[in-house]
């Protein structure tokens, strides 16, 4: 009985050490999880076209509340996974604790900037993605009114919306554009239900295209803008061929490129640094496909490639909103 | 505020009241007869997720419903058991059912679809679209009177009306026919209802399956009619709602139907005006408007509503000999 004691102990060091010496990478899915059709979805769609191509493996936790994010992170950590990434901005606290305790992990964070020697901040430049879309938007628009559908109200959140703002203003500074957001907790994130009551309000009021970023919730404004026979703008991943034919566009935000390139840097992934991603490193853009390119007239697109070539040589600002908390433009 | 955003609002409210007042009538069926019920949240769940799945794969909204109402009617059949058959603990099966239906709706989801527990989304005969109302078109452009016709009352999905017509329905079952006075008897005084030779199993059996058939119909409105498609968790609290809106409502039909209406339009106002502005106060902030329907649900319960007394029986399992 001892010897079997002894060779079970030492199978389970072995193990252990195995995992030590071969760390395989591990992901992390905010709240709403990785089939929201957006943002979650991108990342994990990275991290499968990592699989598929280095036939590596990786572990992944998708959260289902608010409590299990420092447990997850934590697990994870213990277990030897290395590097964690981790897609959403509600890990930043979290993770600013939790970092210290493991100096040997290398941690990279999607969408919030952490300042510890071991974590590589991965953030994206919103407004500048959304601005095209918006001038899209503003120029496709026959009523003068669009919309906009928040996640949970926070500042990343109103980037996206302040940017949309600028970019339907450039197209003509009188279009009145309806803002709202879906809550101020992590659920705002998975309500599908309430985003199509919204996009709804929204249509009443006289809006012809509605732009979400909202995850998971925009499954709800999408559908809601398809039934409603107008036009919605998608978010984070390609939307486009969700409703074929009714989805104006999407505003890519290459979350998947951010963790491919993490899981690929692997060990040796530069961490205590911050990395901004906007139009110029194609870190965001807009998407153009069999789906919608009947709905986008050759003028306009050759106007959104004018006006994302003066954003990337520096001719036009986007104003970012996280920088005062404030938007010119509403 | 003009008069079309009010209609608008109203409309509204009419689709976000009608999964409360499925619930709602469907607790009043259970405690009225005596069994408590704070699983109608599961039971809208489980009827959500196997709707929306059954539609998915049949492309019928109908064959969804019936599997929807199966289900639903499933896990009410399990909590009388537990509670009539067993004399369990109401709540305590009550709860089993929340969490029996939050976590097997998610898995089955997974399991089958691979899409995180969520259901692909239904499109075309796949889900119930909205009626709408013959000449809305033109009975619409008559003033004041036109839009309530064209914009509030046509244009829903075919539950919103069967929600609506229920409540007619419960109030002449619970207090027009032999059965309902026996319902409301075993509620109160299950003694004498056995003195009287009437089987209390079988009628409390009866009212729990009728519950299940309610919560059933709400659950398959929530992800065929109001969303397309299910959602881990999609309820969001529904289920409690309802109850609140029952103990408003004392337990009798028409004053749920206000309860439920008056919930559906906090909820439509917290929707549409996120940002308010008033002359001298300042803008009101958004979490205020969120808050407000909880807020307001514990100003009415707390003060409002006076002694609410549930049916006297209720959360007794009732023992033929002692």
């Amino acid at each position: 009985m001892k010897i079997i004691k002894g060779i079970f102990a030492s199978v389970i060091a072995l193990l252990f050490m195995g995992i030590n010496l071969f760390a395989e990478p591990a992901i992390i899915f905010d709240i709403g999880g990785k089939f929201d059709k957006s943002y979650n979805e991108s990342a994990w769609n990275g991290a499968e076209k990592w699989k598929s191509e280095t036939g590596g493996s990786y572990r992944e936790i998708e959260i289902q509340s608010e409590a299990q994010r420092e447990q997850a992170l934590r697990r994870l950590a213990e277990a030897g996974s290395n590097p964690i990434v981790m897609t959403g901005f509600s890990f930043g606290s979290v993770l600013d604790n939790v970092a210290p305790d493991f100096p040997d992990t290398k941690f990279a964070l999607i969408d919030f900037v952490v300042d510890q020697p071991n974590v590589k901040s991965i953030v994206f430049k919103e407004h500048e993605g959304s601005y095209l879309v918006g001038l899209i938007a503003g120029m496709t628009t026959t009523s003068d009114t669009v919309g906009f559908v928040g996640g949970m109200d926070i500042p990343l959140i109103r980037r996206f919306g302040c940017g949309y703002v600028q970019g339907v203003k450039a197209a003509n500074p009188d279009i009145n554009v309806i803002q709202n957001m879906t809550g101020n907790d992590p659920s705002a994130w998975n309500d599908p239900v309430k985003g199509g009551e919204l996009t709804k309000a929204q249509i009443a009021s006289g809006a012809d295209v509605v732009y979400h970023a909202a995850g998971g919730t925009g499954v709800g404004v999408l559908q809601a803008a398809a039934d409603g026979g107008i036009l919605g703008i998608g978010v984070d991943a390609n939307q486009n061929h969700l409703h074929p034919g009714s989805v104006l566009t999407s505003m890519l935000k290459r979350v998947d490129v951010a963790v491919y390139n993490s899981f690929t840097e692997g060990m040796d992934l530069q961490t205590g640094t911050v990395v901004i991603l906007g139009l110029k490193e194609d870190g965001v853009g807009y998407a153009m496909d069999e789906n919608n390119q009947d709905l986008i007239s050759a003028e306009v697109l050759e106007m959104v490639e004018a006006t994302k070539a003066s954003i990337i040589n520096g001719d036009i600002v986007v104003h970012d909103y996280t920088t005062d908390d404030s938007c010119p433009a509403s | 505020m003009d008069y079309l955003t009010i209609i608008q609002i109203l409309d509204s409210m009419l689709r976000l009241s009608a999964p409360l007042i499925f619930a709602c009538l469907a607790g009043l069926f259970s405690e009225r007869s005596g069994i408590f019920d704070i699983g109608l949240e599961g039971k809208m769940l489980a009827s959500a997720f196997f709707s929306a799945a059954v539609a998915a794969a049949t492309g019928s909204v109908w064959l969804g419903l019936m599997a929807g109402l199966t289900a639903s009617m499933i896990l009410a059949a399990i909590h009388g058991f537990a509670s009539i058959t067993f004399q369990g603990n109401q709540l305590i099966s009550g709860v089993a059912i929340n969490f029996l239906a939050s976590g097997m709706t998610a898995l089955i989801g997974q399991n089958w679809f691979r899409l995180g527990g969520r259901t692909p989304s239904l499109s075309g005969d796949g889900r119930f679209l909205p009626i709408e109302f013959p000449f809305a078109e033109s009975i619409g452009k008559i003033p004041f009177l036109g839009p309530i016709y064209s914009e509030l009352l046509s244009g829903h999905t075919i539950l919103v009306y069967v929600a609506l017509l229920t409540v007619p329905l419960t109030w002449w079952l619970l207090f027009k026919t032999r059965f309902g006075l026996r319902l409301r008897a075993v509620g109160e005084n299950p003694e004498a209802v056995d003195t009287g030779g009437v089987s209390v199993s079988f009628l409390r059996y009866r009212a729990v399956l009728i519950c299940g058939l309610l919560c059933g119909l709400g659950g398959a409105y929530l992800a065929t009619g109001m969303a397309a498609g299910f959602i881990r968790d999609m309820t969001a609290g529904k289920g409690f709602i309802a109850l609140a809106a029952l103990i408003f409502a004392k337990w009798r039909p028409a004053y749920a139907l206000y309860a439920c209406l008056l919930f559906g339009f906090l909820e439509a106002i917290a929707i549409r005006y996120q940002n308010i502005t008033i002359e001298g106060v300042g803008t009101i902030p958004v979490q205020f408007m969120q808050a407000l329907p909880y807020i307001l649900t514990i100003v009415i319960l707390a003060g409002l509503v006076g002694k609410a007394i549930p049916p006297k029986a209720g959360g007794e399992p009732y023992v033929k000999e002692r």
